[in-house]
């Protein structure tokens, strides 16, 4: 039999352990919270800029940017979006197993694939496999800027003006509610036809300076954008995955309590039955 | 007085929006003004001050350090950039996410081996428990 005070020492430490979880969910739940009001805030930038490339194109649909023609796929690139931090259940792994999917499927059909990684546990991840790493960042937090975001992206996006991939993709998690996520393959190059609202005649815009120039600094910032967006949903993820798998623990964590104080207090009743038994028998040993 | 709406947003938030009877913003060609029933326009934006004026009221500054102006005849929208922008910038930036990749990558082979090598300090350790183990029960 188990001895009641190391139950109960057990007990302690389970108890001390479900404090830290529960602080965990809490702590998820506000910056959840937060979170969600930061992708409240990116939504008019990204309105804004879906309008002005849509009307460019209304306004010049016969312009051909390198970022609108479809070529032939020879070489494709993904960046990768991932948290920085564990303990939030399988988000990052069912990202992973996905996107392992994929490359496969590039890879059978001989198509070498640039990856460019966000957040430490992507990195840990694909030091493993045999990739092709060409960017990194980590350390995005949970307030991640466009400015710390912008070196991976114009990595990538130099590779595809320059041809060395021919599409480009941002695999991270679509936040749908509290409870599920779901892992999305988002094309972001070449630029997938947008469609703005109708314009009401036949006008142009006055480009300053040229069309050409003008094109490339939207259109860059249209991409940065929408990766920025997905780093947001990510977190976003990260958070509502955290504050899932933490609840759980905690409540884990009752459970076991409960079984130990169970066995805590068969322990005891034991323990003084015997102590009565012993007695009982001294007793009879005394007086037969 | 007719007035025209204006937009600022930034990738971050939303900045401002209200009406105004004219813009003043520093354009990559020079500071443009912009009233009521402007041109349509598109440019790019440089690194300064963004003025928003309507009459009998104060009048508004923003500092941007770049982005976009779009025009039409009813809107101006800026759509601000929040970090500052610059070639040689943002190919630094650049630069650091691909050394940031390569040292993932040969950090790998370092971790790697120093665990590597902790797997196999652990094995001996517990071979050589076992070995004494086993001469103390003969």
């Amino acid at each position: 039999m188990a001895g009641a005070k190391e139950i109960r020492t057990k007990i302690k430490s389970v108890k001390s352990t479900q404090k830290i979880t529960k602080a965990m969910e809490k702590v998820a739940a506000s910056k959840l919270r937060r979170t969600q009001q930061r992708m409240a805030a990116a939504r008019p930038y990204a309105e804004g800029i879906r309008q002005v490339v849509g009307h460019l194109f209304q306004a010049k649909p016969d312009y051909k940017h390198p970022f609108l023609v479809t070529r032939d796929v020879r070489r494709v690139g993904y960046i990768v979006m991932s948290t920085d931090r564990g303990l939030c259940g399988g988000l990052n792994v069912n990202e992973f197993r996905k996107l392992v999917g994929e490359l496969r499927q590039w890879g059978d059909k001989g198509i070498e694939v640039d990856l460019c990684l966000l957040g430490s546990k992507a990195v840990q991840f694909f030091r493993r496999v045999q990739v092709n790493v060409v960017a990194a960042t980590t350390n995005l937090h949970e307030n991640p800027k466009i400015a710390d975001l912008i070196g991976a992206i114009t990595v990538m996006l130099d590779a595809y003006k320059e041809g060395r991939i021919d599409r480009l993709y941002l695999v991270y998690n679509n936040f749908i509610n509290t409870m599920s996520q779901k892992v999305d393959f988002q094309q972001l190059l070449p630029v997938e036809a947008i469609d703005g609202d109708v314009l009401p005649q036949n006008w142009d815009y006055l480009y300053e300076p040229g069309p050409n120039e003008l094109l490339d600094d939207i259109l860059t910032r249209y991409v940065e954008s929408q990766v920025y967006r997905g780093v947001v949903e990510n977190v976003a993820c990260e958070m509502a995955a955290k504050m899932v798998a933490m609840k759980a623990a905690t409540d884990n964590a009752g459970k076991l309590i409960e079984k130990l104080q169970l066995e805590y207090n068969k322990a005891r009743q034991a323990a003084i039955t015997r102590e009565i038994s012993e007695i009982v028998g001294g007793a009879a040993a005394i007086q037969g | 007085m007719s007035t025209i709406h204006v937009e600022i947003v930034s990738v971050e938030g939303h900045i401002y929006s209200g009406e105004a009877s004219l813009v003043i913003a520093p354009a990559r060609m020079g500071e443009v003004g912009i009233a009521p029933r402007h041109a349509p326009l598109v440019t790019t934006l440089r690194p300064g001050e963004v003025r928003v004026q309507r009459d009998g009221q104060d009048e508004h500054f923003f500092y941007v350090t770049g982005g976009i102006l779009e025009v039409q005849p009813s809107q101006v929208m800026i759509l601000a950039d929040t970090a500052l922008r610059a070639e040689q910038l943002d190919e630094s930036a650049a630069d650091e996410a691909r050394k940031a990749a390569e040292e993932a990558v040969r950090g790998a082979a370092k971790e790697d081996l120093a665990h590597a090598q902790m797997q196999l300090v652990e094995a001996a350790a517990r071979y050589r428990a076992a070995q004494k183990l086993k001469g103390k029960q003969k």
